[in-house]
């Protein structure tokens, strides 16, 4: 677990330099249009100052400002057994420390996220419609996720990061909306005299409104694409943890057809959440997350284990890249771990269990051909069938079907 | 005088691997008993919550004494069972005798709207969760301080001071070994 906590620090600090270099160049334009060319690291100290006092404040209290953000509730065992029951034992499949606080959104939009600076005093919050759609498995499969961010420590880099784009973002306004209203004609009053002996603060006017409007949208990028990466991660080791990959796909696959807004969370929290929950339409630099689409055909194809090789083997299938997103050495380490099967069976399964086997003993004699598939569903091929090959229905696999068909 | 050098940056060398090789072999050897510690606690769990299983379902389910009994008589003995092999027997049985009890119940719609009932469920199978999870942990620890006894050199150091094996926790059932086939009919 270790090398993968470190890989990604190393694969999200260069982002991370980008958005602070982003921040720091901002500063520097308008500090250099304010204070002329000599004053310019001022304006680089104000902007990483700004940055610094902020990120003490959510350090510190950061939790605390996003679950108050997103109007979370605290509860305790009595208040939802089977949540804190599932908390509690991903908790000891992740092998954290100390269990998480629980925390519930009174929202119909189902959605959850983790957040906290270190394992040991992380939360999770979870959605009332959620939970109300969910069954144990793909709750297991949802609460394994957010887990996976709290041990890969996505949290802590995802915070501060959000406060970055969050400060430059603020500094951009305050300057645009400067120039827009007061700053208009007290500065060219105040500058007239000095700027046509001065050619360069011109160009630093120019550069910095340029900037100021450009930084924002350059960082959010940036922070996206941090957000991105993670998200895979996390799905891997919900799988892990869980050995049970179809309980989050099924769980994600909910989530995806949801047509409510979460109407508490805003750019920068967006991206704590499971799924996104602002619904863009474009799926492109500008989204938190990947695709949902694709996160749930990576998990379903795992076919042959619960490991974090099996997940980017799926992952390089699907995506149709050799892309690393697990480290070696991980890989190495990580080969056997085996799938679980369905966990807890539908309670009326028993009884459909013997009428489905009597209609199948029926389709056997009738030449129908039973191709068992890895998400759990019997795909039963009628013998006027003519094509070799099956899709599931279900989970979209290719099967090959034996070729001794039709010919008995 | 450079030959006693030698000797003693050998003897330093030989004295520094001893050293870090028996503190990992005591700290992997602490991570089982920590690992097995949770086990433990999630056995006890489960092992309280059946009295008062039999207790809330006896009234509804009078025709299933052999059913009943055979939990009760599970859990007795993996109340006695000692070593770890004794223990995952007992326990294994004891899941499959609470895994027919669950298709029994199927049958008794009165019982599945008890409230009680429903509580006490939920509760069996986060118990049961929760001791699946923790026998992958233990298992996995088992595995990293079993292979560090065999490996060289730890395993001198492992037969100096007396380092035995740990047992793994096994629950094999039929359904996790069970591989899908396709029916070539």
């Amino acid at each position: 677990m270790w090398e993968i906590i470190r890989a990604n620090k190393r694969k999200s600090l260069a982002l991370f330099i980008g958005m602070g270099t982003v921040l720091l160049l901002l500063g520097y334009l308008i500090g250099g249009y304010i204070f002329g060319q000599e004053g310019a690291p001022l304006g680089v100290i104000g902007a990483a100052g700004l940055w610094l006092i902020l990120s003490v404040i959510s350090y510190f209290s950061g939790s605390k400002i996003i679950l108050g953000i997103s109007k979370a509730k605290k509860i305790s065992k009595e208040d939802h057994p089977r949540l804190f029951n599932v908390v509690e034992e991903m908790t000891i499949a992740a092998g954290l420390p100390e269990m998480p606080d629980i925390y519930i959104i009174n929202e119909p939009a189902p959605n959850a996220f983790a957040t906290g600076i270190k394992p040991e005093n992380s939360a999770v919050a979870v959605t009332t419609g959620l939970l109300a759609m969910l069954n144990r498995d793909e709750l297991q499969g949802v609460i394994a996720h957010e887990l996976g961010h709290i041990k890969n420590r996505d949290v802590l880099l995802m915070t501060f990061a959000g406060v970055m784009l969050g400060s430059i973002i603020m500094i951009s306004d305050i300057f645009v909306r400067g120039m827009f209203y007061s700053g208009h004609s007290t500065d060219r009053y105040r500058n007239r005299s000095s700027r046509e002996n001065n050619p360069a603060q011109a160009v630093f006017l120019i550069l910095a409104i340029l900037f100021a409007v450009l930084s924002p949208v350059l960082a959010q990028i940036l922070y996206f694409a941090i957000s991105r990466k993670r998200e895979y991660l996390a799905d891997a080791s919900a799988a892990r943890f869980t050995r049970y990959p179809e309980g989050l796909a099924s769980a994600l696959e909910k989530l995806a057809n949801n047509t409510y807004p979460l109407r508490t969370a805003n750019r920068v929290t967006a991206a704590f959440y499971i799924v996104n929950p602002l619904h863009n339409k474009i799926n492109d630099l500008t989204s938190t997350h990947p695709p949902i689409q694709e996160r749930i055909r990576i998990l379903r194809s795992m076919m042959h284990g619960a490991g974090f090789a099996e997940y980017q083997k799926a992952f390089n299938k699907i995506k149709r890249t050799k892309k690393r997103i697990i480290p070696n050495s991980v890989l190495s380490k990580d080969k056997n771990v085996s799938l679980k099967t369905q966990t807890g069976e539908h309670p009326t399964a028993g009884k459909m269990k013997v009428k489905r086997n009597l209609g199948d003993l029926m389709m056997t004699f009738n030449n129908y051909v039973f191709v068992p598939c890895a998400c759990g569903l019997k795909i039963k091929v009628p013998p006027t069938y003519k094509n070799n090959r099956v899709k599931c229905p279900k989970c979209g696999r290719i099967h090959t079907l034996p070729d001794k068909r039709g010919k008995l | 005088m450079s030959a006693f050098a030698i000797f003693i940056v050998l003897i330093l060398a030989i004295g520094l691997l001893l050293v870090s090789n028996y503190n990992s072999l005591v700290r992997l050897r602490n991570q089982v008993k920590n690992a097995w510690s949770q086990i433990d606690v999630q056995l006890k769990r489960r092992h309280d919550l059946i009295p008062n299983l039999i207790e809330t379902v006896k009234g509804y389910m009078s025709h299933e004494k052999e059913t009943l009994e055979n939990i009760t008589n599970a859990r007795s003995q993996a109340l006695k069972a000692g070593t770890v092999a004794e223990k995952a027997k007992a326990e294994s049985m004891l899941s499959g005798a609470l895994g027919r009890f669950n298709v029994v119940v199927e049958n008794y719609p009165d019982l599945k709207a008890n409230q009680n009932f429903l509580a006490l469920q939920e509760e069996l199978t986060s118990t049961e969760n929760k001791i699946s999870f923790a026998r992958q942990n233990y298992n996995d620890q088992v595995l990293r301080y079993n292979n560090k006894i065999e490996m060289f050199p730890s395993n001198i150091i492992a037969g100096m001071f007396n380092f035995t094996k740990e047992e793994f926790f096994e629950i094999e059932t039929a359904e996790e070994r069970e591989v899908p086939k396709v029916d070539f009919k």
